[in-house]
């Protein structure tokens, strides 16, 4: 028997983010003709569309015709270009992955011990984690970020669930606020990670934006943020990073922060930590913890997205934490039980490997140790590779102030370069970045930052 | 409905301050009842409050004061329960995660193989593309159809790693929510507790199709072939590879064909759960074959994988979502979306459990160790299910025929209990199983039968 057409009659719905192109058109002409008429037929119908890639031609016999191909990731496509391209010149400055002097994924010696004593421990199995993951990690976790002697973890006030890393936190977190949190609006910060809003929008909240870049100053618009969260709707979720902001790097200082802190509480608005470089940002793990801790200490909730893939080189193994600090112990115990009903039916439990490394390193003190100190030189690294820049660029007299390379905290530097310069160095230069400017300054080293300074100076000079 | 409930509750966040009663609401028969709080007044809402009274209110109430303690899952909550308990003579026959004969965890040889090649080789710990690493997705391709297979020759067949058969099978409703808006999911009755879950969650419509016959402890094939036919044309039909869980009864070759021909015919698609390739007969290819009639049919299919059992890899996460295209483009075109909805999930999977997988599969030596193993673990279970039987048929004087056990494939027999029984058994005899009936022949010892045959038979006849 032949495979079967499904006819687009309920099926058929164009990609989401696409819009209706002329190859649409003349496809929906053709599968009117195709198949009978009926109500759902009617091309006013915006739910009745047929699309086809442009490559595939029309597949009448699939029932995946009308699926188009989706772009590659515009974060995760960077590295996919970059390793298509055979030039030896060529600089992945696109993904906020670590790179060592020589260019070189680095995993920690640390995570290399502590992987080898659990690989080696003959009484490890593989059972099933629970659904709220391995809970000695959950408990160092919620210490890491919180504080060891945080008054919510004693009071019993926090829930800490183990989850797929900072992405898999923050969309757990947000379907939990999408189930059972009065206010289904969150405001990210624009710009912000480029996979913030979908993983929102997926969680089912809606998503809104507060101004915080000013591109004038390269800094911070905190009169607009001010603004923006104080016009926001009582009750309403704001998404914060809790330091080295992805992509700008601008941070508020503790002054800007204390006054974020006490504006959201008068308004009741819910924050939502996002804190994927704790450690990374500053090389203190507490330093870099101050934001989220100034507003647990006040006694109010809010929800802490934790990843381990910066900080602990973990990229892959995928382990992060999602904590939700809570008034009382009883909601805590009540908020778990139904954030347990958000994952089962997503993975229904998380992955052992990765929570279980974290895990020996935080509860070791020798191991904790070495590890602040790994951490501390990879945080040095990069603050190392934005003095260069910043000299390179000056010592060249490309035009413009490039201070805030030097200002700007953490993994990436928010350039100013605009898209057609981003695409030019990329052509010209073969520098992969993402189009919004971001460069990941972990991605540099001494000898490649004379190979950026010129793609930089003739990008600025050349290109408008 | 269960969520308009939800939203109602979080809706009314309470004001501690307030008196307010609690209100018990039963849905529909089946379902957890709710209790909601009911507020007399409510200081959030009141817009026109004083700031110095909306601060008392941040102060004291909870934004999640009505959320309510969600139920335990009725699976993992077994083992729960099992680990409270105190008696000696407690047995789990809950959750489907293989024992030994001395009831102990199994972690099979030729993983800790691969994981001290794995460790010894020092890989790195880099973002697996969103789709994963592609020697897993190769190698789990190939298992499952055959690597001559033209559905693989020929390129057709888009396989993305995913979280274990729940993500797998998560992502796969995710694509039928958005390519296939309103189709429905058939699934069997009974059927694993989740699937419902996850269709709900992934807001896909389901139905039944009947699948256990109460009278003949077997397959009801009329109904289960009326129901499917009966459905709407271009329906999802979930079907158990093998081993069906939780009844462990499978249709017979030539039922599996009269299965695809109803699903030609109303140009049905099939959606495979796969979770024990290997495991039910001992044979990789053998417990397959389900899914290769399909594929060699040139049908469309969807085909979710689990390694969790079959490698005993379960708090590793690992398995695969595949859809099987009429086309090489059309597959292309699929994975592209699979990747997209994986994206906004946890963005890329982990890569430990993909790396031990591809070591095994991909090593002709650790391979056939793997199939050795493989055939030891399913050979105790039979070994185990002939033991129960024997005992049964002996102690139980009434004549009932027990042999529907013999009969039964896979890690679990379902045993006819009620859900009255089955307290009595957990209450009683300290045997912890799920409420449906259902024990885990892989958590039962040769040692245990004669117990587990006594509790069955005072359950069976002297508990209604």
């Amino acid at each position: 028997m032949r495979p079967q057409f499904t006819p687009p009659d309920a099926h058929s719905i164009a990609s989401p983010s696409s819009p209706f192109s002329a190859s649409d058109r003349r496809l929906n002409a053709l599968a009117r003709h195709l198949v009978d008429a009926s109500p759902a037929m009617d091309s006013q119908n915006p739910n009745y569309t047929v699309s086809a890639s442009p490559t595939s031609g029309f597949h009448a016999d699939s029932v995946f015709a009308h699926v188009v191909r989706a772009p590659e990731d515009p974060i995760l496509g960077v590295t996919v270009a970059y390793n298509k391209d055979p030039s030896p010149v060529k600089l992945n400055l696109g993904v906020g992955a670590y790179r060592t002097e020589e260019g070189k994924p680095l995993v920690l010696n640390v995570v290399r011990r502590a992987e080898q004593q659990i690989v080696n421990d003959r009484a490890r199995v593989k059972e099933y984690l629970p659904i709220v993951g391995l809970a000695d990690f959950n408990k160092l976790s919620a210490k890491l970020i919180l504080g060891a002697d945080s008054p919510a973890i004693q009071e019993n006030r926090v829930t800490t669930v183990e989850c797929l890393s900072g992405t898999g936190s923050l969309r757990v977190g947000g379907e939990f606020l999408a189930r059972h949190y009065h206010q289904r609006t969150i405001y990210i910060p624009q710009p912000t990670w480029g996979n913030h809003p979908k993983v929102f929008t997926m969680a089912g909240l809606s998503v809104k934006t507060y101004r915080y870049y000013d591109p004038a100053t390269r800094g911070l618009n905190f009169q607009g943020l001010l603004e923006d969260l104080g016009s926001a709707p009582s009750g309403a979720i704001v998404l914060l990073h809790a330091c080295a902001h992805n992509p700008t790097g601008v941070d508020p200082t503790v002054q800007q922060w204390e006054q974020i802190r006490q504006l959201m509480r008068s308004k009741a608005l819910l924050p939502f930590f996002d804190s994927a470089y704790q450690g990374f940002a500053s090389g203190s793990l507490d330093a870099d913890a101050q934001s989220v801790r100034m507003f647990v200490a006040d006694g109010g909730e809010c929800l802490v997205a934790q990843s381990y893939a910066k900080n602990m080189g973990l990229y892959g193994e995928r382990v992060g934490a999602l904590s939700i600090v809570c008034k009382t112990a009883d909601v805590a115990s009540r908020v778990e039980s139904q954030v347990k009903l958000v994952i089962r039916p997503m993975y229904s439990n998380p992955p052992i490997h990765g929570a279980s490394i974290v895990a020996t390193i935080l509860k070791d003190r020798d191991m904790y140790n070495e590890w602040t100190i790994e951490l501390k030189a990879m945080a040095d690294r990069i603050i190392s590779m934005r003095h260069q820049l910043f000299d390179a660029l000056r010592a060249k007299g490309t035009p413009g102030d490039w201070s805030h390379i030097i200002k700007q905290i953490g993994m990436f530097t928010f350039t100013g370069l605009n898209s057609e310069q981003v695409a030019f160095m990329t052509r010209e230069y073969h520098i992969y970045m993402t189009s919004d400017g971001r460069i990941s300054m972990a991605g540099l080293s001494t000898r490649t930052i004379p190979h950026l300074t010129d793609a930089i100076h003739a990008a600025v000079t050349g290109v408008v | 409905m269960a969520s308009a409930m939800l939203s109602l509750a979080s809706a009314c966040p309470s004001a501690s301050l307030s008196a307010h009663e609690n209100l018990k609401v039963k849905l529909k028969p089946g379902s957890a009842s709710l209790s909601f709080n009911k507020e007399k007044s409510n200081l959030f809402i009141n817009t026109k409050s004083s700031g110095r009274i909306s601060m008392v209110a941040v102060v004291n109430a909870s934004r999640f004061e009505g959320v309510t303690m969600a139920p335990p899952d009725p699976i993992l909550g077994v083992s729960e329960a099992f680990k409270a308990d105190t008696h000696e003579s407690k047995l789990n026959l809950g959750v489907g995660a293989y024992r030994t004969e001395e009831l102990q965890p199994y972690v099979l040889n030729v993983v800790k193989k691969a994981e001290n090649l794995m460790v010894e080789r020092g890989e790195n710990k880099e973002y697996l593309p969103i789709e994963g690493l592609a020697a897993f997705n190769k190698v789990t391709a190939e298992l499952l159809f055959g690597a001559d297979n033209p559905v693989i020759k020929q390129q057709r067949v888009a396989t993305v790693q995913g979280l274990s058969g729940t993500g797998s099978l998560r992502l796969a409703a995710a694509l039928i929510e958005r390519y296939f808006p309103g189709a429905k999911v058939l699934i069997s009755s009974p059927t694993w507790g989740n699937h419902k879950n996850i269709f709900n969650d992934a807001r896909v419509p389901w139905s039944e199709y009947r699948y256990y016959d109460p009278k003949t402890v077997g397959l009801d094939f009329e109904g289960m072939l009326a129901d499917i036919k009966a459905a709407p044309e271009g329906s999802f039909v979930l079907l158990h590879g093998c081993a069906h869980n939780p009844t462990g009864i499978d249709p017979t070759p030539e039922q599996w064909e009269k299965i695809a021909d109803v699903i030609q015919e109303k140009n049905h698609i099939a959606f495979f759960d796969v979770a024990y390739q290997g495991f039910a007969s001992g044979s990789l290819d053998g417990d397959a074959a389900s899914v290769r009639l399909f594929a060699a049919r040139g049908m469309e299919i969807l085909v979710a994988q689990s390694y969790s059992k079959n490698l005993g890899l379960y708090a590793e996460r690992i398995g695969a979502i595949n859809v099987v295209c009429s086309s090489a483009d059309a597959a292309a075109r699929v994975k592209s979306q699979l990747k997209r909805l994986a994206r906004p999930m946890y963005s890329n999977p982990p890569i430990h459990g993909a790396r031990i997988v591809a070591n095994v599969v991909g090593d002709p030596s650790l391979f056939n160790e793997w199939k050795a193993e493989m055939e030891m673990m399913a050979g105790r279970i039979k070994n185990v299910r002939q033991k129960l039987y024997d005992y049964l048929s002996a102690k139980d004087k009434s004549g009932k025929d027990w042999s529907f056990i013999l009969k039964q494939i896979g890690m679990f027999s379902f045993t006819g209990l009620n859900k009255t029984q089955t307290e009595n058994m957990t209450n009683k005899w300290r045997v912890y199983m799920t409420k449906d009936g259902r024990i885990s022949l892989a958590g039962l010892s040769l040692a245990k039968c004669e117990y587990l045959a006594d509790a069955i038979v005072d359950s069976f006849h002297n508990v209604s």
